[in-house]
């Protein structure tokens, strides 16, 4: 059984965009279920969000396999 | 049964060399070139096929859906303006705003099918393989965009002006703005198309690795090491199943991620001086 300690190095550094993301997503669901005709405004804060928040795994999965 | 675990052949788990294809009509020991230290085939692979066959089949689809504009549309017809208005109205109007999103509409309207549509292929039987896992694909469509959107931000606002609205944060003054600058610039500039690129690459990757994983250790379970193992491997499969449908919908996800972004930065580049 080969293994490599940068994956589990990613894993750990995963938890934290995931906490985010989860955080971003929970925020959304409950402003659109308070007001849903703000749905088209606040899905691309909502996407923005999560698309910086995802940026932190992204760099993390390539430094996983780079270093 | 420890007897058959140990004349089963070793298992090998996939790796990511498992996604370097050897070219289409040659086989593992076709000629190779090196380029950054990785080595790579020399000819044509089924990816580069794959992305002809996409941009044929998006041009052949809408050209075919708007040859005859009809006032009461055909099924073609209708299935191609809902598709146009999907993406017109949610990724363009919306998010660049009503006065020019309409001069981006073609990019971001083939963007996102051709995108969709190499994605799509990881689940089409014989293809079976989602173009944008390799990494040159995304790079060169994450450049693409890197020049559309500094393009229309400079063409608007002026080189230095553009570097002001995409560096300069608003409503900040001080020497804060000394650690700010160099984040925003780093941030907006250099690694947006870092992470355009491999966003889409990663989850392609990743989901079709976590296929093969599934496919290939089922198999080994129900082939090589048989007995107790078999009702392990045909779970595998079924998860194999389940994590194919679940692939679709990231397929889209991630096309539509993809596209969204390019419309935001674009609209970012465009934003008036605050």
């Amino acid at each position: 059984m080969d293994g490599n300690l940068n994956m589990i190095g990613y894993g750990l550094a995963a938890i934290g965009p995931g906490i985010g993301i989860g955080l971003i997503f929970a925020a959304y669901i409950s402003g659109v279920a308070r007001q849903p005709e703000a749905q088209s405004r606040l899905q691309s804060i909502a996407i923005l969000g999560f698309a910086l928040a995802e940026a932190l795994a992204i760099i993390g999965i390539a430094l996983a396999f780079v270093l | 049964m420890t007897a058959l675990v140990w004349s089963a052949k070793p298992y090998e788990p996939p790796t990511p060399n498992d996604f370097n294809l050897p070219p289409v009509g040659g086989d593992a020991h076709s000629a190779t070139f090196d380029f950054l230290g990785e080595s790579f085939y020399s000819g044509v692979t089924k990816p580069m096929l794959q992305l002809v066959l996409a941009a044929i089949l998006v041009f052949g689809f809408f050209f075919l859906a708007s040859r005859k504009r009809l006032m009461v549309p055909s099924k073609l017809q209708y299935v191609g303006e809902e598709a146009y208005g999907f993406v017109r109205n949610s990724m363009g109007r919306d998010i660049i705003g009503s006065h020019d999103f309409q001069r981006f509409v073609p990019y971001l309207f083939a963007l996102f099918f051709f995108v969709f549509l190499n994605n799509f292929f990881a689940t089409i039987p014989f293809l079976q393989f989602p173009t944008m896992s390799r990494a040159g694909m995304v790079y060169s469509l994450a450049l693409l965009s890197w020049l559309v959107y500094n393009g229309v931000g400079v063409a608007k606002h002026g080189f230095l002006g553009y570097l002001k609205l995409q560096s300069v944060p608003a409503g900040v003054s001080g020497p804060i703005l000394g650690l700010l600058i160099p984040l925003e610039f780093l941030s907006n500039i250099l690694v947006r198309p870092v992470t355009l690129a491999l966003r889409l690459f990663c989850n392609m990757f990743a989901g079709h690795l976590l296929l093969i994983l599934f496919a290939l250790g089922g198999q080994h379970l129900v082939t090589e090491l048989g007995g107790a193992y078999v009702g392990v491997g045909i779970l595998a499969w079924v998860m194999f199943i389940a994590v194919a449908i679940l692939e679709v919908l990231i397929q889209f996800l991630q096309a539509y991620v993809f596209v969204l972004l390019n419309a935001m930065y674009i609209a970012g580049a465009l934003a008036d001086e605050h």
